[in-house]
């Protein structure tokens, strides 16, 4: 369904992508997990065909880069905010992309339904909640329904129920066999909808797991950032990788998921290897972007 | 992958090849967007107020009635065109693609299966109908003045004048839209259509009545020089569409008249013509080969 190889992209001399590398079956749901820059964002503008890169990806055979509109006819894409005009109305708004994708009003008003905001028609974009936003950004991407789903951190802006409520859309989708690609900072969302996990780490594939492999089959992991004393924090992620623990670098310290009752095991692993902890934190639920975003 | 959506890929695959439906779509959008943004309205008050105050004025100054005070008023409006028609488009075009690109509108709208030539001819062809609508409503409150001060209408010159404003406006806009890709802001590419609008509507006159001075350029080269700047060609495309001489802009004119004669008409609709290909061509060519959004 989706195959991508030595996908590269460079912003000058900095790789955002690193040769990354994966292939997607029909129906499978793929969260791309890594801290700040590790290139998740960059990578779906690839899979989407929207900016110039080395290597290859292929949706249903189709070569993103040659036959960019082709292909993303197979996609829905659902940003991590509606980009659109505030002072616009729903159902204009939602027309204007059917226009683009070549479907009826009546499946406009499916798709719609389908995320439960039929009856929002006359509502200007800026009257809707975060998560009617998100509903709608959804709504647009189900338009000519695509096979294949691309979301980029769909929750990462919204309160507890506007997360929940795209949650459930998903879900949804999920159900009815859409294949999913998703950058996602939340362990629980990653859990929830994906199959398969692709850790990324400065532009590169650091591992291609399952969200159990990564994070057990427990309670609800969180996110702890460590600063250690020096600059030995290359040398402490090893350690924590060789422990076993999910950890991502972004500039301000290390991030390590970690699992409900063991909260302590990271830093026990460092102190063994002699590696000073300078201070640690707990990352709130909307601070998890600096782990996963 | 369910069946549905193996047809829906197929469906795709035949139907987004239109590449008229998208344009038209993406015009309409940028059109509506357009006649409801304030700056537009402001401008299209503003034409219109400036053109009914300088019919008054030139129907007064010259005491003229009939079809020929509609003429002489006509060559009157010449001077408020080329000062306010080149501001209105370099600023509708510039601010467009940059402006979208700043706001993260354009990542969503480059997402969804359209190519990148598609936006940039529906923005181009929906601005310039909100343009030709807004010059034509000046216009028409114009011609009512002065049919009412001067009991009739030149309907030939009066629809010739406002064929070239268009014409010069497209032009201006294809300009402005070329900027608005090369620039990475909004507020640099409006800054940019301004210093051309400078240079076009001042800084090119000056400078050729100071090279002819300083060089003792030739009457041809002079000629040569002035209908580079399209603006220059309007002048000239007008008032030879009148059927009046361009004796009254001096001896470059006399030149003109006597060496291309019939030609002249297009000659000078050429340029205005290139001046709208060109920016546009390139505009398309730039975008598209554009590695990143």
């Amino acid at each position: 369904m989706i195959a991508a190889t030595g996908v590269t992209k460079t912003y000058g001399r900095f790789r955002a992508v690193d040769g990354a590398a994966f292939e997607l079956s029909p129906g499978e749901s793929l969260a791309l997990w890594g801290s700040n820059g590790a290139g998740k964002t960059t990578l779906i503008r690839c899979i989407l065909g929207i900016t110039r890169f080395r290597g290859s990806v292929t949706i249903n055979g189709v070569d993103v880069s040659r036959s960019g509109k082709i292909a993303r006819s197979m996609i829905g894409y659902v940003p991590q905010e509606l980009a659109f005009h505030d002072d616009a109305r729903v159902g204009p708004s939602l027309m204007f992309f059917a226009g683009l994708r070549r479907v009826s009003s009546r499946a406009a008003s499916r798709s719609l339904e389908a995320v439960g905001l039929a009856g929002n028609e006359g509502k200007r974009l800026r009257d809707l909640s975060g998560g009617m936003k998100q509903r709608l950004a959804l709504a647009v991407a189900l338009l000519s329904d695509p096979p294949v789903i691309v979301l980029d951190e769909p929750t990462s802006n919204l309160d507890a129920s506007g997360r929940s409520e795209v949650a459930d859309s998903l879900r949804a989708q999920r159900a009815l066999g859409k294949t999913m690609i998703f950058a996602s900072h939340r362990p629980d969302e990653v859990r929830a909808l994906a199959s398969r996990v692709l850790v990324m780490e400065r532009g590169r594939v650091a591992g291609d797991t399952t969200p159990e492999e990564l994070w057990g089959s427990g309670g609800d992991p969180s996110v702890m950032r460590i600063l250690v004393e020096g600059d030995g924090e290359e040398a402490a992620a090893e350690i924590l990788r060789r422990a076993g623990h999910t950890v991502s670098l972004n500039g301000h310290g290390l991030c390590v998921t970690v699992e409900e009752h063991r909260k302590a095991a990271p830093i026990e692993s460092l102190f063994r290897a002699d590696v000073r902890v300078r201070d640690i934190e707990f990352l709130e639920r909307t601070d998890h972007s600096e782990a996963g975003s | 992958m369910s069946t549905l959506s193996s047809v829906s890929i197929e469906t795709g695959r035949r139907s987004y090849s239109g590449f008229g439906a998208s344009v038209a779509a993406l015009a309409r959008r940028e059109f509506r967007d357009a006649l409801s943004s304030r700056w537009f309205i402001l401008f299209t008050i503003a034409f219109a107020v400036l053109t009914i105050g300088v019919s008054f004025v030139s129907l007064s100054g010259v005491g003229s009635h009939g079809f020929s005070g509609f003429s002489k008023t006509s060559a009157g409006l010449l001077n408020l065109i080329m000062l306010i028609v080149p501001l209105m488009a370099l600023i509708a075009g510039a601010g467009t693609i940059a402006g979208e690109r700043e706001r993260g509108t354009l990542v969503y709208l480059l997402s969804q299966p359209v190519s990148r030539t598609e936006v940039v001819l529906g923005k181009y062809v929906g601005l310039a109908c909100a343009l030709c609508c807004s010059l034509c409503l000046g216009f028409a409150v114009s011609a009512a003045v002065i049919a009412w001060r001067a009991g009739g209408v030149g309907v030939a010159a009066f629809s010739l004048l406002i064929a070239t404003t268009c014409a010069l406006a497209l032009a201006m806009l294809a300009v402005g839209l070329l900027l608005s890709i090369i620039s990475r802001r909004a507020n640099v590419a409006v800054g940019l259509g301004l210093f051309v609008w400078l240079v076009a509507v001042f800084a090119s006159d000056l400078g050729l009545m100071a090279g002819t001075v300083l060089f003792r350029l030739r009457v041809q080269d002079v000629f040569a020089l002035a209908i580079v700047n399209p603006l220059q060609a309007f002048k000239m495309a007008v008032i030879v569409g009148m059927n009046a001489s361009l004796d009254v802009l001096g001896p470059v004119g006399a030149y003109a008249t006597q060496s291309f004669g019939s030609a002249l008409p297009w000659m000078l609709w050429s340029v205005i013509v290139l001046w709208t290909v060109v920016p546009l061509s390139l505009g398309v060519v730039l975008f598209a080969r554009k590695g990143s959004i």
